[in-house]
């Protein structure tokens, strides 16, 4: 394979394709809502109309309204239909031979798409995530070929510093330094690993993209291989999420086949095989050294750093560990330049961000949006405001390890920095709404009971102050506490969070810490 | 060899390269408690109960897997860590149903003497009462889980010296327990050498000889330490 046969591969999908496409959303929420057999009747009411030889009807990933799902558009007009039942697919067709809609149309020029920036999304949606030649066409898997004949590992890893993309995952550090730093440790074997094992309640970002645009991760592992001069990776993707498995296996049997994976890429010297891990639901496996463990086949009990995965990671060898996201920025970055990715995007944070927006708020979905949107932009404008005419009350961002964002800072602008000065943190990028009605003394509850349950029981604080911290939180919220146990709380969440070991314990309190800063007055009307 | 030179509690010290920040202070004769650190055993940082700070770094570091560096300024003893530890104690009293009074090694514990160097005079926390079983299917020794604070230092003696690794982790979080071999009763673990190695590993009156009455009971910790200076040594003397 070298780039003549890639582009052709590329030019023969897009000349196959016919001139009106309906794309029909196939990702994991529309199709809990039944979007499988919408797709079958598109497909049926092309044939009964006779439409074949003009109109396709293909399953695509991810488009981003979940709330309105099923989702069906017809490009290249751009019609959107949605909470498309199975009967209305042949209305839907009807409206290409010039009758009245009866299917209930939406608004593809709303504020919840004409905000969005899509960078890691811009094929999803769009392309049909099991076919290797849509995302080829979409111009996939060239950046990979020029990474590996034109430009030299450091360059690579040049370009990536320079873009200032950092890890997706949650904590922000510099892409391009941690893969400077593998890049720079000696030792004949390293490894390349996809953190997939997206775990906070309310987030489902990572899911959407693997199931969307499989490859694009695939892709960027593969030039993260190259640059750090790795031969081996693995996803580490949790076990509840089937449809993203299989996709990716598709992927990666595709792309092996086209000798895109494997050995000696596009006939280079470089070899590169990506296996899959599954997780077996532990929330703790999302920590890179539990999840280091778990890929090594042992209990997922994190290990106190350093040695970093850098130095010494899969079986001891340095190892380069990043989300989902982050792979997924990898492909535009090398395809457009790191000017380019710096030019979006504020003067710390750049580039830009998936969030899953849920909660009370009217529009669900999956947004896309430059770093230093504020958070008013992305909840009223883009959320339509809080669901049944409620007031917002509070954004959790981060899940159980992040904190909220009150009603008076919603003009932050989301960045890593501004989060943290808050007081909670980026995360790996849910953002729940909640509302007037919600008790925020119930919300840190949640978060504590689930932290309780994921601890994996190695280090004391984590696994007893949990534990404790819950405890004191449901006496609380029943009434039956006193302003004794307010202080013994706070002070536990401290020491939980100065003492324990892994990010999972250092950051349980956050949702606790978080409300008592900005919502004291709550507890203290349960006293 | 390369050393290290390094500030614990205003005493300067200098140790090899390599050591841990546990390892240069007890070299320097300052104490640093500790729970799960078991001499011949690899260290895990679990307890947090080596929790010290260390100049100009934002977080503190267990001492018994951080590795001293050049000028290092360490304090083992500040008045926050004093409190943390005092804390811990009283979460791990909280967690689990230790009755002194009742207890093969009440006056010879770990656990007990610790709570008494951090200065626990009382639990803040509400105690758990968790519903744990005993098993003394074993021909020798028992297992009381209601005492066990899951230092997992049994784990890794059983695995680590004796090479039989008949104990491991089952569960996670407050469900956590000692296991052996397949979660099988003791006494039915064939790998199970009766070596004693984990009796005299534990810190607390979980794993203990059979038919040893209350407070009698006294742990050969020498006995582990003679095996690894023998080992790494091969000094064959106690």
């Amino acid at each position: 394979m070298d780039l003549k046969e890639l582009v052709e591969i590329g030019e023969k999908q897009r000349n196959s394709a016919k001139k009106i496409r309906i794309h029909c959303c196939n990702a994991a929420g529309c199709i809990s809502s039944n979007s499988s057999a919408v797709k079958d009747k598109l497909e049926i009411a092309v044939k009964e109309a006779g439409l074949q030889e003009t109109v396709e009807v293909a399953k695509v990933g991810c488009m981003k309204f979940c709330g309105r799902g099923p989702l069906v558009q017809v490009e290249p007009a751009g019609t959107l239909y949605e909470q498309v039942k199975p009967e209305d697919a042949a209305s839907i067709v009807a409206v290409l031979k010039g009758e009245e809609a009866t299917a209930k149309t939406g608004n593809a020029n709303h504020p919840f798409f004409t905000r969005q920036m899509p960078v890691v999304l811009e094929n999803s949606g769009k392309i049909n995530p099991e076919k290797i030649e849509e995302y080829i066409a979409a111009g996939g898997y060239q950046p990979l070929y020029r990474v590996i004949y034109e430009m030299s590992p450091n360059e690579v890893i040049d370009e990536l510093s320079h873009s200032g993309l950092r890890g997706r995952g949650g904590a922000g550090y510099p892409t391009g330094l941690k893969w400077a730093t593998v890049a720079k440790m000696s030792g004949e074997q390293k490894y390349v690993i996809c953190n997939a094992d997206e775990g906070d309640p309310g987030a489902f970002m990572d899911r959407a993209v693997l199931e969307s645009d499989p490859h694009r991760v695939l892709e960027g592992m593969a030039i993260a291989a190259y640059a750090v001069g790795a031969n081996s990776g693995y996803i580490y993707i949790r076990a509840e999420y089937p449809l993203a498995i299989d996709r990716l296996q598709k992927a990666i049997k595709q792309a092996k086949k086209l000798g895109i994976l494997g050995s000696q890429i596009f006939d280079s010297p470089f070899d590169f095989k990506i296996d899959i891990r599954v997780g077996a639901g532990a929330f703790v496996c999302g920590e890179e050294t539990a999840l280091i463990a778990s890929v090594e086949g042992k209990r997922g009990n994190p290990r106190p750093r350093p040695p970093y995965p850098a130095e010494s990671g899969l079986w001891g060898c340095p190892t380069l560990i990043n989300n989902v996201e982050t792979f997924a920025n990898i492909a535009p970055i090398v395809r457009e330049g790191g000017d380019w990715y710096r030019s979006i995007g504020t003067e710390k944070s750049k580039g830009t961000k998936v969030f899953a927006l849920t909660g009370k708020v009217k529009n669900t979905g999956l947004i896309e949006v430059p770093m230093g949107t504020t958070v008013r932009q992305i909840v009223e404008e883009m959320g339509g405001g809080v669901s049944n005419g409620g007031v917002v009350k509070a954004v959790q961002t981060g899940g159980p390890s992040g904190g909220c964002i009150p009603a008076d800072a919603l003009d932050t602008p989301v960045d890593y920095e501004h989060l943290r000065e808050l007081g909670t943190i980026m995360g790996s990028g849910g953002i729940i709404v909640i509302d007037n009605n919600t008790n925020m003394v119930d919300v840190a509850k949640f978060y504590m009971e689930f932290c309780q349950q994921e601890s994996c029981g190695k280090c004391v604080p984590c696994r007893a102050g949990t534990v404790q911290m819950y405890e004191i939180l449901d006496k609380i919220y029943h009434k039956r506490a006193n302003i004794a146990d307010i202080d013994k709380l706070e002070a536990l969440c401290h020491m939980v969070r100065d003492m324990s070991l892994c990010g999972l314990g250092q950051s349980a309190p956050n949702p606790v810490l978080s409300t008592l800063r900005y919502f004291r007055e709550e507890y203290l009307e349960l006293i | 060899m390369a050393v290290k030179t390094l500030k614990i509690n205003d005493i300067y010290v200098a140790v090899e390269e390599g050591l841990t920040i546990l390892k240069a202070a007890q070299e320097a004769g300052i104490y640093i408690p500790t729970l799960c650190h078991l001499e011949g055993v690899s260290d895990i940082g679990a307890c947090r109960m080596c929790m010290v700070e260390v100049e100009g770094i934002n977080k503190l570091l267990p001492a018994c897997v951080t590795e001293v560096a050049e000028e290092m300024v360490v304090r083992t003893n500040t008045a926050k860590l004093k409190e943390y530890r005092r804390m811990n104690m009283e979460l791990l009293f909280a967690e689990g149903n230790h009755v002194c009074s009742v207890c093969v090694v009440n006056g010879n514990c770990e656990l007990q003497n610790l709570a008494v160097e951090v200065g626990m005079e009382h639990c803040r926390f509400s105690y758990r009462f968790p519903d744990k079983p005993v098993d003394i299917s074993h021909p020798q020794f028992g297992i009381d889980h209601n005492r066990c604070i899951l230092c997992t230092r049994c784990v890794r003696v059983c695995d680590e010296v004796e090479g039989a690794h008949v104990w491991d982790i089952a569960h996670r979080g407050e469900e956590c327990k000692i296991i052996s071999g397949l979660n099988q009763p003791w006494g039915e673990v064939d790998a199970c050498t009766s070596c004693g190695k984990c009796v005299n590993a534990c810190p607390t009156g979980s794993i203990f000889h059979k038919s040893t009455p209350v407070a009698v009971m006294k742990r050969d910790r020498g006995s582990l330490e003679f095996l690894s200076t023998a080992r790494e040594k091969k000094q064959w003397t106690r």
